[in-house]
């Protein structure tokens, strides 16, 4: 399928692996994934490219148990729209916690995992996990 | 009101897991009954058009326009195929409206149908999820159920909705079902049963979630001028309206509310010069039990927060102020994707001329109509009255 394809992952491998969307400099939003356009201010739109810290906070989220095949053996696992400090949401797993602990409003900070595989033999999709953020890493 | 779109009759196939029915089957089977409800002859009939999200997929079929007209006899008219994820067949709706009433055509048939039991449900949720932003939300492991899940999970938090609240809506709509023939489930659940079936996504549970389902549906339409050669009964398409969001759920300020909805909704009411209180019965998109507790607030039936409440008080019930679903909805009456928006008109209509049988709302005379694709990313509003 269309969407299992090696270029379709590889074309957005920037976004996936470092975060990185883009801020519109007319009226400071940030977006992410990179629109093309701001949809805001549109031609008057200045676009610039943005690494996010990839620090932020669970704005709602959901323990998946009942999954597609790509992601049956991480099942049960927590997706959740996480939203980034710069103002922005995205959707994301949250690891390195117990599910049932899982809390709106908890603070967590971007990871770098394996997202699945494309079957047997397929891909492998690389990208940003969330975990709680943790006083070693001086994000707490 | 010389210029009115009218419908002259409606039609559906059986809904269900239909194993000895393929998609050509049922798609004929709902124009069939259509056609000889509106009493249509079939040379009267100059185009058509059906909703579908994913034949291609469900069944490896496109280019469904022309399989349908070739297979109902109906000559080389125009065939037209319209996809908006769930909102497929009320897209089709709208489009034949805006057909008709640009002039470009007299009588159409409109058409929505989807077999999805030729996959197994991984892939039939698999291609469901598409109707999101698949590679920002789905690439991710949000499945389709999850990112409804995310709804449910604020809308509890915000406004203090219950786990008893979110089974409401199916315990009010498979008591519904029961008086439909065409619906796939035509029984009844206890709400101790939905609130102990299966997690699918917390805190969305099975017995949240509308099923696999094939069946299609269908209507007749025509300038108002035409249809008094047809029925006695026509009823008509007051308004149509229909708004875009965001694609991807997390793109959106709020997600306990469907700006789409509550957009296109006041543009219906206000294009029908009608007040919410004129509505005598609605179909509203419950694709999940959240899904409906956020429409009875987004189209004005409670205020935000309150949906579920709504329910707890009997106001959507069958002989309540606003009766809600009364085929059964998605959950009860079934959703097959491209079919739901087409098999609400068909439930309106049945309802405002007397046909609801046990499921009956008294003197019904304005219904309206929700039909939400993806996760509210398009809303499509009809308002139908006699």
């Amino acid at each position: 399928m269309a969407e299992q394809g090696v270029a379709q992952v590889w074309r957005r491998i920037r976004s996936m692996y470092r975060i990185e969307g883009n801020k519109c400099v007319t009226c400071d939003t940030h977006f992410f994934p990179p629109r093309p356009v701001c949809p805001e201010c549109r031609r008057k739109g200045n676009l610039e490219n943005y690494t996010f810290k990839g620090l932020g906070s669970i704005y709602t989220f959901s323990i998946v148990r009942q999954a597609p095949d790509d992601f049956k053996r991480q099942m049960p696992y927590v997706i959740a729209q996480i939203e980034l400090d710069e103002g922005t949401r995205l959707t994301a797993q949250i690891v390195n916690i117990d599910p049932e602990d899982v809390e709106i409003g908890m603070r967590v900070r971007a990871c770098f995992r394996k997202i699945k595989e494309f079957g047997h033999g397929g891909i492998i999709v690389y990208g940003y996990k969330f975990e709680p953020t943790m006083k070693v890493t001086g994000h707490e | 009101m010389s210029n009115r779109v009218a419908i002259a009759g409606v039609g559906m196939s059986k809904f269900g897991e239909l194993w000895d029915k393929n998609l050509r089957d049922i798609t004929l089977e709902a124009g069939m009954y259509t056609i000889f409800d509106a009493g249509v002859p079939g040379s009267d009939i100059d185009g058509m058009v059906i909703g579908n999200m994913s034949a291609g997929r469900f069944t490896g079929q496109e280019h469904l326009g022309a399989q349908a007209v070739d297979l109902s006899g109906l000559g080389d008219i125009p065939a037209y195929s319209v996809e908006a994820a769930c909102a497929s067949g009320g897209a089709a709706v709208r489009h034949a409206y805006m057909s008709i009433k640009s002039g470009e055509h007299d009588v159409m048939l409109v058409l929505g149908s989807e077999k999805m039991s030729d996959v197994n449900q991984t892939e039939a949720m698999n291609t469901i999820s598409v109707a999101s932003d698949w590679e920002w939300e789905g690439m991710f492991g949000a499945t389709f159920p999850a990112l409804y899940a995310f709804m449910a999970r604020r809308h509890m938090m915000e406004y203090g909705t219950t786990e008893e609240h979110l089974a409401l809506p199916t315990v009010k709509n498979h008591a519904n079902a029961v008086h439909n023939e065409f619906a796939q489930f035509q029984r009844a659940v206890p709400i101790e049963v939905v609130m102990k079936s299966a997690l699918l996504a917390d805190p969305l549970r099975v017995l949240h979630s509308s099923p696999v389902t094939d069946g299609a549906a269908g209507l007749v339409i025509c300038r108002e001028d035409l249809v008094k050669k047809y029925t006695d009964a026509p009823i008509y398409i007051e308004s149509s309206e229909q708004r875009t969001d965001t694609l991807a759920l997390h793109d959106r300020k709020s997600i306990t509310t469907f700006n789409s909805v509550v957009s296109s909704t006041k543009s219906a009411l206000k294009g029908a010069g009608l007040e919410l209180k004129d509505i005598d019965v609605l179909e509203l998109h419950d694709s999940f039990s959240i899904g409906e507790i956020m429409l009875t607030e987004d189209v004005g039936i409670a205020k935000k927060g309150e949906g579920g409440k709504a329910l707890e008080e009997g106001i959507t019930e069958i002989g309540g102020k606003f009766p809600v679903n009364t085929s059964g909805g998605l959950k009860a009456r079934g959703h097959p994707i491209g079919a739901t928006g087409v098999a609400q008109i068909v439930e309106l209509v049945l309802q405002l001329r007397g046909d609801a049988d046990k499921r009956q709302v008294d003197g019904a005379e304005k219904g309206l109509a929700v039909n939400l694709g993806g996760t509210g990313a398009t809303s499509i509003v009809h308002i139908v009255g006699r």
